[in-house]
């Protein structure tokens, strides 16, 4: 089975400081993989060397073809969709106009439409609050919201940046039912990056473990979670 | 009371001047979330291209639409030569810099070329007066060509796709490319579209002031004044407050201050709205939580 | 919000620690220079002692806006307007009550400092684009401000008011000119002195801490809108100081002459000179006063296009100004000095 997106020994630069050394890891069509460890181990880079947000080395093959030269706009137009740190929604817009620019690159107006319906099926609340400035809602609300935006691209693989952070548990419950539920129905491919292990590892099929800009551990979900000497040194529980 | 209509009426033409202004600073606002000093010496240059044109032999709507159309690729290649350096930056004092620095090539560029002599451009609506000698067929044809650009700005950033992402890029321009937007495009655009406006505008106005290269700065200001009261985001509130600040800068010229005085109700109104309500009075005050 | 380049700033207002026997250099360069100064007028013509004097004039205005801008972060369009209530309080303390020339220079420096400071607390609401925009406002309105017909037996209205020049004190051989000039020079050395204590000091520091980080700066205790009224006040204060001193020179003032093209010259050679930094306003001055007259010739739109391109060009180039790339230049030179003073490291 070919991989979805593959990154070959990819390195990351914030202007002279080398942050990512040499990271690889593939993603299979489909599944969901979890990159954990510690602050400042460069999860969040990574994903955003996927973005050509930062100044990247190396091979990253989206579909087998190169995206690692590419700007943030193209790249996301090959079918990636990015839910960044800090949700990243557009505060000063409505709801609805958040959700339509997510499918501002689309064409297909008919499905547009039909993603929209569903997209407020999982998100009910995000619905009722359709007309409201995306500001005013809550962490949960907004994260929510940055979710279905990305939905709204119809993409292949979604990237999620810590979607969990600053949410109560009942909440981040909701939000992973739904990851986990969006994943089936839709076979979006995921890579979710999680300081909390556990709850990541609970839907990820495939589990990458990064240390100061470096792979240390890569296995199934269910081979990691059951290492207790894995757990307890790299996950802390 | 027929004194203080007629105070009222004239308020209101020149308000319309202000408010064409003041449009396409909001314009440029809502693309680029910065406020452009240079846009009056933009629309003061088009208005000579425009003059140049008929010079030349070109009948005037030939000439109105060509300068609009020449206008929108200037503001296009402002963009991408001189602001665009600055666009990943925070740096307030250089993008001020840099504008104060475009204001005084223009209208030096302006001067060089056309001198400083006062020329009379002319106006495509009738010059006599309508309703009983109150308003000028001029005055009219302005209020007409304001509400016709309000309506076409208004629709274009509420109900288009293309709008939509322009305010998105503004806003946010890390978030628009995640989804797909030309965030560098929609910028260009954005002072394309303004460019346009401002010609509009300087057309409007010339026929009224004259043209020489001076001759927008203190408009600008008033415009700017205007945007400001009615809330720099929002295309509906600058027309208002453009109209607004007509009729209160003749007001309090024929009351208050004297008619020497009226720039300082101008400054009055900037500073006045600045400290009491930044958003204007139909703005949107964006709530951002922490 | 930062207003500034952050690199271009933190380099400019944090000057290395040099070794002590470096540090003579630059006082020896600036004793040279004061020396110089003193001894330029007596070879030069009157004309060009004049144009020297306005020079040391611009010098100080440019530095009201470097504290404000460069150091504070705060963006003024319209210091015009304070350039002109200080040449207005001289020509009207002159004109109609006979005070003495020299004494009106301290009023209307207190005048602008009050004016200055009560304009700065609630500009303290204003941030970045919108205070530019306040100002320029200010700005333009001036003239018209200036021409009101309900203060016009004080302002002699469109005409202004004409000064005759001043009387010599003590009776030393010097001619009008060379005395204005020394004069001039005095008051400059004095108020850059007074800016250079201030601001390499924790004044200076705090209200640069306020451009910087203001969000930390409050957290620290400074007294941010305390700092950022009184730094505007002082701006004012040697901008205003220096109109006066301008009205002195010049014998005249009339509103036209404080049109917004005087706030733009300013922020032109602010930038140009070096707004991050004290020498940059006397760089900036040098400029302001000579390039206009020689570009005069080439047509009446040449000096204003100059600014423009400059101003344009400047900001791509070199947003420190020239005293930046002085600064550099001189930070390179001290370099390479100590590494040839050093041995080289053993491999």
């Amino acid at each position: 089975m070919s991989a979805l997106l593959e990154a070959f020994d990819v390195h990351a630069y914030y202007g002279s400081t080398h942050v990512l050394h040499g990271v690889s890891f593939a993603i299979a069509p489909g599944g969901i993989t979890a990159l954990l460890g510690a602050n400042g181990a460069g999860k969040t880079t990574t994903l955003r060397a996927l973005c050509g947000m930062v100044d990247t080395r190396g091979d990253i093959r989206f579909d087998g073809r190169p995206i690692g030269r590419r700007g943030t706009e193209d790249i996301v137009r090959c079918g990636i969709a990015h839910v960044p740190e800090g949700r990243g929604t557009f505060s000063g817009l409505t709801v609805e106009e958040n959700l339509r620019l997510g499918a501002y690159t689309r064409k297909d107006k008919a499905r547009v439409a039909e993603d929209l319906e569903r997209v407020f099926g999982y998100f009910p609340r995000l619905y009722e609050r359709r007309r409201q400035q995306a500001g005013t809602l809550s962490g949960g609300e907004q994260q929510m919201l940055a979710i279905a935006r990305a939905l709204m691209m119809r993409p292949r693989l979604l990237l999620l940046d810590e979607p969990s952070f600053g949410l109560a548990p009942l909440v981040v419950d909701v939000i992973f039912g739904i990851l986990r539920t969006i994943n089936r129905e839709q076979q979006v491919a995921m890579l979710l990056v999680e300081q909390n292990a556990a709850r990541a590892l609970d839907i990820a099929d495939h589990a990458y473990l990064l240390e100061t800009g470096r792979v240390v551990m890569s296995g199934t979900a269910g081979a990691i979670r059951s290492d207790e000497s894995i757990r307890r040194s790299y996950l802390g529980y | 009371m027929e004194a203080f209509l007629q105070q009222v009426l004239t308020g209101l033409s020149t308000g319309g001047i202000y408010a064409s202004v003041a449009l396409a600073v909001v314009m440029i606002y809502k693309a680029t979330h910065h406020v452009n000093f240079a846009q009056g010496e933009m629309a003061m240059f088009s208005t000579y291209i425009a003059w140049q044109l008929m010079a030349w032999g070109l009948p005037y709507w030939g000439a109105f639409f060509l300068t609009i159309a020449i206008s929108f690729v200037g503001g296009v290649v402002i963009e991408r030569t001189i602001i665009r350096p600055f666009e990943r930056q925070d740096a307030v004092l250089a993008v001020v810099t840099v504008f104060i620095g475009i204001l005084l090539v223009l209208n030096s560029l302006a001067g060089w070329i056309w001198e400083y002599t006062i020329k009379v451009f002319p106006s495509p609506f009738p010059a006599g007066a309508v309703f009983g000698g109150l308003v000028s067929g001029h005055q009219l044809g302005l209020l007409g060509v304001t509400l016709a650009m309000l309506l076409l700005v208004y629709v274009f950033f509420r109900y288009t796709p293309l709008g939509l992402a322009m305010r998105a890029a503004a806003e946010n321009p890390e978030s628009s490319r995640l989804v797909g937007i030309r965030v560098s495009r929609m910028l260009a655009l954005g002072w394309g579209l303004a460019g346009a406006i401002g010609a509009v505008a300087g057309m409007m106005v010339a026929p009224i002031v004259f043209l020489e290269p001076n001759m927008m700065l203190s408009i600008l200001i008033y415009g700017f004044a205007g945007a400001l009261l009615g809330g720099i985001d929002n295309p509906w509130g600058a027309v208002t407050g453009g109209f607004a600040v007509g009729v209160l800068e003749n007001l309090m010229g024929a009351y208050v201050v004297g008619t020497d005085l009226k720039l300082t109700v101008a400054l009055a109104v900037i500073v006045g709205v600045l400290l009491i309500k930044p958003s204007g009075l139909f703005g949107r005050t964006v709530v951002k939580r922490v | 919000m930062n207003t500034l380049l952050k690199s271009e700033a933190v380099a400019a207002g944090l000057p290395a620690r040099a070794a002590p026997r470096e540090r003579r250099w630059p006082l020896i360069g600036l004793a040279a220079l004061l020396a110089a100064a003193c001894l330029l007028p007596f070879f030069i013509s009157n004309y060009r002692t004049f144009q020297f004097t306005l020079v040391l004039v611009n010098a100080i205005a440019l530095l009201g806006i470097n504290i404000l801008t460069g150091y504070n972060g705060q963006i003024s369009l319209g210091h015009g307007a304070f350039y002109a209530l200080g040449a207005y309080t001289t020509a009207i303390l002159i004109d109609q009550l006979g005070v003495p020339y020299w004494l009106t220079v301290p009023i209307a420096g207190a005048v602008c400092l009050v004016a200055g400071f009560l304009f700065g607390l609630p500009a303290l609401r204003l941030h970045g684009l919108y205070l530019a925009l306040a100002t320029l406002a200010l700005g333009v309105a001036t003239p018209q401000l200036l021409k009101y017909k309900g203060i016009e037996e004080y302002t002699g209205g469109v005409q202004g008011i004409v000064i005759l020049k001043p009387e010599a004190p003590f009776g030393l051989p010097l001619n009008p000119d060379q005395r204005l000039y020394f004069f001039s020079l005095t008051i400059m050395v004095l108020l850059f002195a007074l800016a250079r204590n201030l601001l390499r000091g924790r004044v200076g520091r705090a209200i640069v801490a306020i451009r910087d980080h203001p969000i930390a700066a409050d957290a620290m205790g400074i007294n941010s809108a305390m700092y950022k009224s009184l730094t505007f006040g002082v701006s004012a204060m040697y901008t205003g100081i220096a109109g006066a001193l301008a009205a002195i020179a010049v014998q005249f003032v009339a509103p036209d002459s404080f049109a917004i093209g005087l706030s733009f010259a300013f922020l032109f050679g602010s930038v140009i000179g070096g707004i991050y930094s004290i020498s940059g306003a006397l760089y900036g001055a040098l400029f302001l006063q000579f390039v206009p007259h020689l570009s005069e010739g080439i047509s009446k739109a040449a000096p204003q296009a100059i600014f423009g391109v400059f101003l344009i060009l400047f900001m791509f180039v070199m947003p420190a100004g020239i005293a930046g790339f002085v600064r550099l230049v001189s930070a390179r030179a001290a370099l390479r000095r100590r590494a040839g003073a050093q041995p080289a490291k053993g491999g």
